[in-house]
């Protein structure tokens, strides 16, 4: 009796250590932006909250625009990622053919080529084609980053989906478009939203091809962020503001979409 | 109206041929049961007729036209799945309503239609319930509601009562039976269950690996199997074999000696048939009798009553575990010596290929 | 072929043909993969041909065939070797850290516990910070020798503090980025915990297993299809590691830091030597390749698409 006590609280002090020690970081960088800048770079807890450092982000960069392009953008492109994706991942999983698995395993292939092999031509490609510092420019980039990992989650959740619902949907005389719209797209909506929310953190926080291919116009808040790294790394509280106002929309969404993140996350690996 | 001519219908996957040449004739109205083992083709079959796979070569007619390359909803079909394939995100009634929605019939029609067939199957009270929330019996009724609504000239059934359990089986058995009778269409029922085809066909087609057995009625095949797999498929408990030498042949049948030496004359005839070929000896567990002279004779190992039915298991000279079929509370004891007798007439003769000696009377029941 | 390879439109007449049906289906894999071939081929194309050419941003005058000088000059650049060495030790650390502790946690917050829910969700809050912010806290307000809490703490303890980024940089790195990854490793296996038969465990336990025989011979073989998965994804992202490095140590000090990502980025953007980058991009696909064949080998097997 006693035995399952005491391990149960050794189970509780022990989650409850770990999950305040991954969140430490972060609850740092909300506390240090309230921080006058003398605050700011000592560890004190008791302090004076100020919005001070919120107002120099502010005057100093349009953070609107920023967050505009990133929302923007990753919106953009998870919405292309999975349009081109779902009838790929509907191909797959319900007509496969003897080259399905390898045309799939293909896919994630290419997701390991590492952007930067191929930034420079895609940089070149981009400055001719005038895309450089574009929103569409970023959106095409981040719909064909994501998606084989995109393909890859609808497909783990189609195969889920039992062939003679769609059968009956044929007898019924369902085309291919009835059976995706009215049949496939209803079922399997959990999985298609768990997809889009990860393909849509993936693109809030992708900062590779983000900051070498846009500067001002459609950079998002990743960019944002790089501007406050080096020259002031030292102000801490308006590091931590800008971090924070860079951060706090995809956390909060993440925080309220994560049970259905979370049923989503398995790509498979769980039967 | 709706005949069903199959013409020389195969289907391969890659190399691997699955069904190997069917020619069958469906009349209209007719209730046709497709039974066989797991894997011999039966499912597959009813789904090229339905349209969901394509078939390889042959001639699939409806009323006389080809249909090979008509696509499933225009064949005029409807098909009741094995697992419902219920849309779980529709209610009831847009369930049933869904292929009308489809083919863009009014709301007006699409609610009467869908109410009457609620009145046939009585879903009234569940036409706004989601198939999470109802029983198995009343998710199969709403599946062959689906079916209905279409009022298609041809209804296909896979296996419709394999996740039911047994008590909801027979009745749901007896439901389809009445909505056959009910509705007049032609109906094609798959089943691996000998007593679902007994009970409701018209006509029974016995398949094996992809090749029909023997197309009949349910008594044509009870009496007069065509061979050894049709005889051991029709009929529970199964038929008995038993190695036998021929004696001779005469006018009255053929003789033939028991393992125990015992010898007996079955009504076949037995033409080509030589003294000393070995033939098989199929006898049913309900045709034999308990009888002191009778000539097969043995040790009872195993009694199960049922109350109603008495089965006897029990070793004999060339076969371990032979069951008898008694009606009634038999009082037989474990390890008693028993003898039986059979009616030559319903005793069967297969040759070593396995073909049944044809009877040289037909059985009065079976034109 | 152009025309059906575009896939059908969806209101495509599917029902004049049944037998064509299957066909057009399975060719609405074809958008998809065409594009991702495109997004594969022509890039790929282009930095091969750049890499065997002598091409300077800032010098136009420099131009002409290079044949494979980009090439041995980048083998024998020392440079090149400490790269391909730190993105193998990042890429093996983060996941062996990732892996392991991401399996304890997953079977620790699948015990229950008071507050376990809200518990959860702070742990895996790291997963939504962009590796641009995650490396500059980490480096200005956790690490930093002076003002960092990691400093102030030391401090505290009349410890020396420790200046992380300079005497520990690689490891520092792979810090932060463990952190980044520890959430998504957790979410996944977490997942899988929770998918575990209890049956079995009580079979075991009914056999006579601890908690520790039960972890190893039950939950961890029930794991390892969501490990593989956690492997494979992680280092699809973890061989191109680079805002971290780009925000934190610049590929230092010297080239402490300096993954395949950072030098080709560095030799692309700084030094405006496209052809030096190219070839270091084409080593970079080739790195990924040979990681890919294995990995994907490897996790296709366990997961039987």
């Amino acid at each position: 009796m006693t035995d399952s006590l005491t391990k149960r609280l050794v189970i509780a002090i022990l989650g409850w250590t770990v999950a305040l020690l991954l969140f430490f970081p972060i609850f740092w960088m909300v506390l240090t932006s309230f921080k006058s800048e003398t605050d700011a770079i000592t560890a004190r807890l008791a302090f004076a909250p100020t919005l001070a450092a919120y107002g120099e982000v502010f005057a100093r960069a349009n953070y609107l625009a920023f967050a505009l392009n990133s929302v923007v953008i990753s919106v953009g492109g998870s919405v292309l990622a999975l349009a081109f994706a779902i009838p790929a991942a509907y191909s797959m999983a319900f007509h496969p053919t003897q080259r399905t698995r390898g045309t799939l395993l293909w896919m994630l292939s290419t997701k390991m080529l590492p952007p930067v092999g191929v930034l420079v031509p895609i940089y070149l490609l981009f400055r001719t084609t005038h895309l450089l510092d574009t929103r569409t420019g970023l959106i095409l980039i981040y719909a064909l980053m994501n998606l084989p990992i995109v393909v890859w989650m609808l497909f783990t959740f189609y195969k889920e989906v039992p062939h003679e619902i769609l059968e009956a949907g044929r007898m019924d005389g369902a085309n291919t478009w009835a059976e995706v719209w009215h049949l496939l797209m209803p079922l399997t909506l959990p999985g298609v939203a768990s997809t889009g929310l990860l393909s849509l953190i993936l693109c809030w926080n992708e900062a590779f091809w983000s900051l070498n291919l846009t500067s001002s116009s459609a950079a998002p808040l990743t960019t944002f962020i790089a501007s406050f790294s080096s020259p002031e790394g030292l102000f801490f509280a308006k590091l931590s503001a800008a971090s924070t106002m860079a951060v706090a929309p995809i956390l909060i969404f993440g925080w309220f979409s994560q049970k259905q993140l979370v049923q989503g996350l398995t790509f498979g690996a769980v039967k | 109206m709706a005949t069903l001519t199959l013409r020389n219908i195969k289907k391969a996957y890659g190399a691997a041929e699955v069904i190997k040449g069917i020619d069958l004739d469906i009349e209209d109205r007719e209730f046709v049961v497709f039974v066989g083992p797991s894997g011999c083709g039966k499912s597959t079959l009813l789904r090229m007729i339905a349209g969901l796979e394509p078939i390889t070569s042959g001639d699939l007619s409806i009323d006389g036209k080809r249909v090979n390359e008509v696509g499933p909803a225009d064949r005029g079909l409807a098909m009741v799945f094995q697992s419902y394939a219920l849309y779980p995100h529709m209610t009831v009634a847009q369930n049933m309503g869904f292929a009308l929605r489809l083919a863009k019939v009014p709301k007006a029609e699409r609610d009467a239609k869908v109410a009457e067939a609620a009145r046939i199957l009585q879903l009234g009270p569940y036409l706004e319930r989601r198939p999470k929330d109802l029983s198995g019996g009343q998710r199969q009724r709403v599946a062959i509601g689906r079916a209905i609504v279409r009022a298609p000239k041809v209804f296909l059934f896979d296996e419709p009562l394999s996740n039911l359990d047994a008590a909801l089986r027979g009745q749901t058995r007896i439901e389809i039976a009445k909505l056959h009778e009910e509705l007049a269409v032609t109906m094609i029922y798959v089943t691996h269950d000998q007593i679902e085809a007994m009970t409701l066909a018209d006509k029974i087609v016995v398949l094996q690996a992809g090749r029909i057995e023997q197309v009949g009625s349910p008594l044509e095949l009870y009496h007069h199997p065509a061979n050894i797999f049709v005889a051991g498929f029709i009929g529970s408990p199964r038929m008995n074999m038993l190695p036998v030498a021929v004696d001779g042949v005469s006018a009255a049948g053929v003789s033939v000696r028991l393992p125990s030496g015992v010898a007996l004359t079955i009504p076949c005839s037995g033409a080509g048939l030589s003294a000393g070929s070995a033939l098989t000896l199929g006898i049913r567990p309900e045709a034999l009798r308990p009888d002191e002279n009778g000539p097969i004779a043995g040790t009872v190992k195993l009694v199960e009553r049922l109350g109603g039915l008495t089965l006897l298991h029990v070793e004999t000279e060339g076969i371990e575990d032979m069951i008898v079929q008694l009606e009634g509370l038999s009082l037989v004891d474990l390890h008693q010596q028993v003898r039986f007798s059979a009616d030559g007439a319903a005793l069967h003769l297969f040759d070593q290929a396995g073909q049944a000696l044809p009877a040289l009377a037909r059985h009065s029941l079976v034109a | 072929m152009s025309a059906s390879l575009t896939g059908p439109a969806p209101g495509h007449d599917a029902k004049a043909a049944p037998a064509a049906r299957p066909v057009a289906r399975s060719l609405l894999v074809m958008p998809s993969v065409l594009v991702l071939l495109a997004w594969m081929i022509v890039p790929l194309a282009m930095t091969l041909w750049f890499s065997v050419r002598q091409y300077n941003l800032l010098d136009p005058s420099i131009h002409g065939f290079a044949g494979i000088d980009n090439y041995t000059y980048l083998v024998t650049d020392p440079d090149f070797w400490a790269s391909l060495e730190n993105t193998l030790i990042l890429l093996v650390a983060v996941l062996v850290i990732t892996v392991c502790l991401g399996t304890l946690l997953a079977v620790l917050f699948n015990q229950p516990f008071p507050g376990r829910n809200v518990a959860r969700v702070l742990a895996i809050s790291p997963f939504f910070v962009m590796p641009t912010v995650a490396a500059l806290i980490w480096k200005n307000l956790l690490m930093h020798p002076i003002y960092g809490v990691l400093g102030v703490v030391a401090h505290a303890f009349g410890v020396p503090p420790v200046d992380w980024f300079a005497h520990y940089p690689l490891f520092s790195v792979i810090a932060i980025v463990s952190w980044e990854w520890l959430p998504f490793a957790l979410l996944i296996l977490l997942t899988a915990v929770q998918s575990l038969d209890t049956d079995q465990l009580e079979a075991a336990r009914m056999d006579g297993a601890g908690s520790i025989a039960q972890f190893f011979f039950i939950t961890l073989p029930h794991l390892s299809r969501a490990i593989s998965v956690v492997i494979m994804i992680e280092t699809i992202f973890l061989l191109s590691v680079f805002a971290e490095i780009f925000v934190t140590t610049a590929g230092g000090p010297g080239n402490a830091t300096t993954n395949l990502a950072f030098l080709i980025y560095s030799r692309a953007l700084l030094q405006f030597d496209v052809g030096g980058a190219s070839a270091g991009g084409m080593v970079a696909i080739l790195l990924a390749n040979i990681v890919a064949f294995f990995l994907v080998r490897t996790v296709a097997r366990r997961l039987e698409t």
